[in-house]
């Protein structure tokens, strides 16, 4: 176990180095440069120079990126170009608000996703087709439209949920869970569909296969059929398509935490891409590819968990 | 039988196009993206305002007849707008879809062409790319060119690329290694032509139903974007701005979130139903290549005929009559066995044979009432032990399984659950069974396995079946069976998938088991070699219907039925050297093409015009020997000498050793 975490590990070193080096060079690519842009076309010259100075905009790419790492190293990201802010101080308060939201959504549309499609597998028919429908609805309807929808409804009509906003859990654990509901729902039903077609599909193939007919055949009960045996089967297809459904989900708390006001990282990112505030759009990719690294990892063990040949060799 | 015969194909131009038309949803959702597209391109012409034309005394109206989709907080018309955005939202879809088909394109084509060094390249970037959402990376280039909704597309087609690169590798691989492409090495074809001439057309429906979903998933993008305000300002007329003023009249006009909404909604919906569609008709474009129009298979209403009746035997274990299976494919019913009845003692090895598409398997899955998924019995009992268990619920029937019928698979290493380990299957049966757990248990186990002599049983237990031989694995499946103790085990070609010597030392622990529990085995085989060597007796189906059934030494000295003649003439055990291996000409006709006549008829050396007269009766022209032949008599009993007797063909028994 220990070996394949090692393993993994190191397979995820290429990916930070990737995204990072991605992000500066496409941060070189900048026309005139970053300075430029901040401070606008009537700039006073000494201005301009000291936050060339600052930005290290002097050196050569690599040097900055060196540079970059060697500050990463001593737990720095820079400080904001905005308002001077540390980055880590200030991505690591909207940590939580982002991991929150994400783990959540995630937890509930594997738990939704994987029980519809075990029912759909089991009694096809009009389950199965509602399964379709929301998969489809999921893929064409604009996520920020369905939150605007939900919030017309739920919150403007209804006066069920609060329409924007968050709570702290440490103010009001119910305010928090109420202040997250219409997000996790938003991100949760596209998510929902496809790992219910993803499970029910996996079942439906494991259903057919002869062990099944064997272990049937030899008076297993239907419930441990489908239960210890179908689904542990199913399950790899099942564990991959609800790594790649997460990595979507990181995606979709940038427009969620907009709509809904959550001060989380991706709210954060849209504000700083807003304001060209490199530092904060490069600590920002960096949080987001360690979230990816720790879930690929998690996604590893469970993968070694439901497939002894992987856990042997 | 079919009749009319269809015209021959003619190769039409255009097969994919022609294919395409033929679906309502692609004809739809086709004329519905020209439409929005012509529209957009001529909105300065089409709008009935300006896109900025206010009309203060209508705002917020709500759809009238002035202004078709109403008017947002300055009573600018909502149609007009979105006709006036639709152009760059359009052009967004047209830059990310021709970036990522430029690249994706050669990169696919090249990695699953020439592959090694440069495949793991890209597959290697490709997982990275994959790992990280799109719109992150996108923020970054938006952030170092504000504002640029080209750069943005260009990107997201860049990070989509390699995902559609994948795809293309795929469908590039089995192209690699087609006739025509070897060919054409081997003419001496340049490897860049070939890409280009005989891979590029090869992907392009793949490509082009590819592309349609990028489109979709671009246009959600570029519409987000514009939404957030990264790549549209406020009061823009941009598709994603128009939703974000919407949001500001939540409260005031909710039904501007409607036409504004919905028109994105729907051209995504047009996108990917479009792909989806294009898939189908690509898909039957290929078949169509195949199979040609494929002969819708009838189900055949079975005609009555008197065939002998035959008593439920009481001292049978196992007492099957009128036993019918029908399969539901397609919506279409197709009988797959018909009325098939046999019996089987206790303590007694019984044999099922016929040639595959006999319904064998499917008969021997009925009985134990696990046929695949579509199949199901519609008429007939099975006795158990008298009682018929054909009418018990589920819930009683389950309790029959494992205690009183047993199986066995055809191939062993399927037939194991691969995530768990043998100790854990095993030992969920012998929990089951014989209600113990911990060491009992485990004791069970190694005592079963030892029975199914298994070398190193304690270390088979711990192992998975990925670890096993195909020999290991019978064995095993073997003593999962016999967990149960069951008084009949039903085999379903246990030897089939093995080496020869593995067959050899399988039949042999089967007979000694059988000889130590007493319990009495159904085998399905097409082997008469495995009939000659364990059965005592033996029914031979051919078309879902029994045509023989006799004890195992009458059938292969005296055989009444001239498919069963066949059939040991056609088993290469007894083949001479240097002679060509003889053979049933023809095929058995699949379920559902069953002759009314006598269903052997046409492939029959012995075929007689009273053969296809109408549907031939089973008989019992001698007693417990049951033949399924009009010409029983004359052929078999009472030859003429001179005359057409197949006897003199009759060949001894095959690889009999054990003398009776």
């Amino acid at each position: 176990m220990l070996r394949i975490l090692g393993h993994r590990l190191l397979l995820s070193v290429p990916l930070l180095i990737f995204v990072t080096a991605l992000t500066f060079f496409l941060v070189s690519l900048t026309p005139g440069d970053p300075a430029v842009v901040i401070l606008g076309q009537n700039r006073a010259p000494a201005e301009y120079q000291q936050l060339r100075e600052q930005l290290g905009l002097l050196k050569p790419v690599p040097v900055q990126y060196a540079g970059w790492v060697s500050t990463l190293a001593h737990g720095s990201l820079g400080t904001s170009i905005f308002n001077g802010e540390s980055v880590v101080t200030q991505l690591s308060a909207r940590l939580g608000v982002t991991l929150s939201l994400v783990t959540l959504t995630a937890l509930v549309s594997a738990l939704i996703g994987v029980s519809l499609g075990i029912a759909s597998a089991l009694r096809q028919g009009a389950l199965a087709r509602s399964v379709d429908v929301l998969s489809l609805l999921g893929i064409i309807l604009p996520n920020f439209w369905v939150a605007l929808v939900l919030v017309a409804i739920f919150a403007v009509r209804l006066h069920w949920l609060p329409a924007v906003g968050y709570v702290n859990p440490s103010t009001s654990l119910s305010g928090w869970a109420r202040s997250l509901v219409l997000p996790v729902v938003v991100l949760a039903a596209p998510a929902v569909g496809l790992i219910a077609q993803q499970t029910r599909n996996a079942m439906l193939d494991v259903l057919d296969r002869p062990f099944i007919r064997t272990l049937k055949a030899g008076g297993v009960s239907h419930r441990s059929l489908i239960y210890r045996h179908a689904l542990r089967n199913a399950g790899v297809p099942v564990v991959t398509v609800i790594g790649l459904v997460f990595i979507a989900l990181l995606g979709g708390t940038i427009i969620a935490e907009n709509v809904f006001a959550l001060p989380g990282l991706g709210g954060l990112a849209v504000d700083a891409t807003g304001r060209h505030d490199l530092p904060v759009i490069q600590g920002i990719v960096l949080y987001f590819t360690v979230i990816v690294v720790v879930v690929n990892l998690l996604i590893d063990l469970l993968y070694a968990w439901l497939n002894p040949r992987i856990r042997v060799s | 039988m079919t009749l009319t015969a269809s015209p021959p194909p003619r190769p039409a131009r255009w097969p994919l196009v022609r294919a395409l038309l033929r679906q309502p949803v692609a004809v739809v959702t086709l004329a519905f993206l020209l439409l929005v597209v012509v529209a957009s391109l001529f909105a300065p012409q089409i709008a009935p305002y300006t896109a900025d034309a206010f009309d203060l005394p209508a705002r917020l109206s709500g759809p009238t007849a002035r202004h078709l989709l109403g008017t947002d907080e300055l009573g600018r018309d909502m149609l007009s707008r979105l006709l006036y955005g639709g152009s760059k939202a359009l052009l967004g879809i047209v830059e990310a879809v021709l970036t990522a088909v430029l690249v994706a394109l050669p990169v696919g084509i090249l990695a699953g062409y020439v592959g090694g060094r440069f495949d793991r390249a890209v597959s290697f970037v490709t997982d990275l790319v994959l790992a990280i959402p799109a719109i992150i990376l996108v923020l970054v280039v938006l952030t170092v060119f504000p504002g640029n909704m080209h750069a943005a597309m260009i990107a997201f087609g860049l990070l989509v690329a390699p995902g559609f690169a994948r795809i293309i590798r795929g469908v590039t691989l089995p192209l690699q290694e087609a006739d025509f492409v070897s060919a054409a090495r081997v003419a001496g074809v340049s490897e860049g032509r070939i890409m280009a001439r005989h891979i590029l057309p090869g992907v392009t429906r793949t490509a082009i139903v590819q592309a349609s979903f990028v489109a979709a998933n671009a246009l959600l993008f570029a519409v987000a974007l514009g939404f957030l305000g990264l790549t549209a300002n406020p009061g823009e007329p941009e598709w994603g701005q128009i939703v974000a003023a919407a949001a500001h009249q939540i409260s005031t006009q909710p039904w501007l979130l409607v036409p504004s909404g919905g028109l994105i909604a729907l051209m995504a919906l047009s996108l990917m139903l479009f792909g989806n569609a294009l898939r189908d008709a690509a898909a039957e474009v290929g078949s169509a290549a195949g199979t040609g129009s494929g002969a819708a298979a009838v189900a055949l209403p079975a005609p009555a005929v008197a065939d002998v009746v035959r008593p439920v035997a009481p001292d049978a274990l196992l007492s099957v009559r009128d036993l019918s299976v029908v399969f539901t494919g397609r919506g279409q019913d197709t009988l797959v066995v018909d009325r098939v009845g046999f019996d089987v003692r206790a303590g007694e090895t019984v044999g099922l044979v016929g040639e595959s598409g006999a319904g064998k398997s499917i008969t021997a899955l009925a009985v134990l009432r696990l046929l695949a998924r579509g199949g199901r019995i519609t008429s007939g009992q099975v006795f158990f032990e008298g009682q018929d268990v054909a009418r018990l619920d589920d819930r009683a029937f389950d309790r029959l399984r494992g205690s009183a019928l047993g199986l066995i698979s055809q191939e062993p290493l399927a037939s194991l659950d691969p995530a768990f380990s043998i100790g854990s299957q095993l030992g969920e049966l012998v929990g089951l069974h014989d209600r113990v757990s911990g060491k009992a248990n485990r004791e069970r186990c190694l005592e079963l396995l030892r029975q199914v002599q298994m070398r190193q049983p304690e270390r088979v237990l711990q192992s998975y079946p990925h670890e096993l031989s195909g020999g290991m694995a019978q064995r095993v499946a073997i003593a999962m069976a016999l967990a149960g103790r069951p008084k009949l085990l039903i085999a379903d070609e246990p030897t089939t998938a093995l080496d020869v010597t593995v067959q050899k030392e399988i039949l042999g622990l089967l007979r000694q088991l059988q000889r130590e529990t007493g319990m009495a085995v159904l085998i399905v085989t097409h082997n008469l070699g495995v009939v000659a060597d364990i059965c005592d007796r033996v029914i031979v189906l051919y078309a879902g219907q029994v045509f023989e059934d006799a004890g195992v030494l009458n059938l292969f000295d005296r055989p009444l039925n001239p498919y069963t003649l066949g059939l040991i003439g056609a088993n290469p055990a007894h083949a001479q050297p240097g002679q060509l291996l003889p053979v049933i000409p023809g095929r058995v006709p699949p379920p559902g093409s069953w002759p009314v006549s006598c269903r052997f008829a046409p492939r029959c050396a012995f075929a007689a015009p009273q053969c296809t007269a109408g549907p031939v009766p089973l008989l019992q022209p001698v007693s417990g020997h049951y033949s399924r032949c009009v010409r029983t008599d004359e052929l078999f009993l009472n030859a003429a000498p001179g005359a057409d007797h197949p006897l003199p063909l009759s060949p001894a028994r095959p690889g009999h050793q054990e003398a009776s």
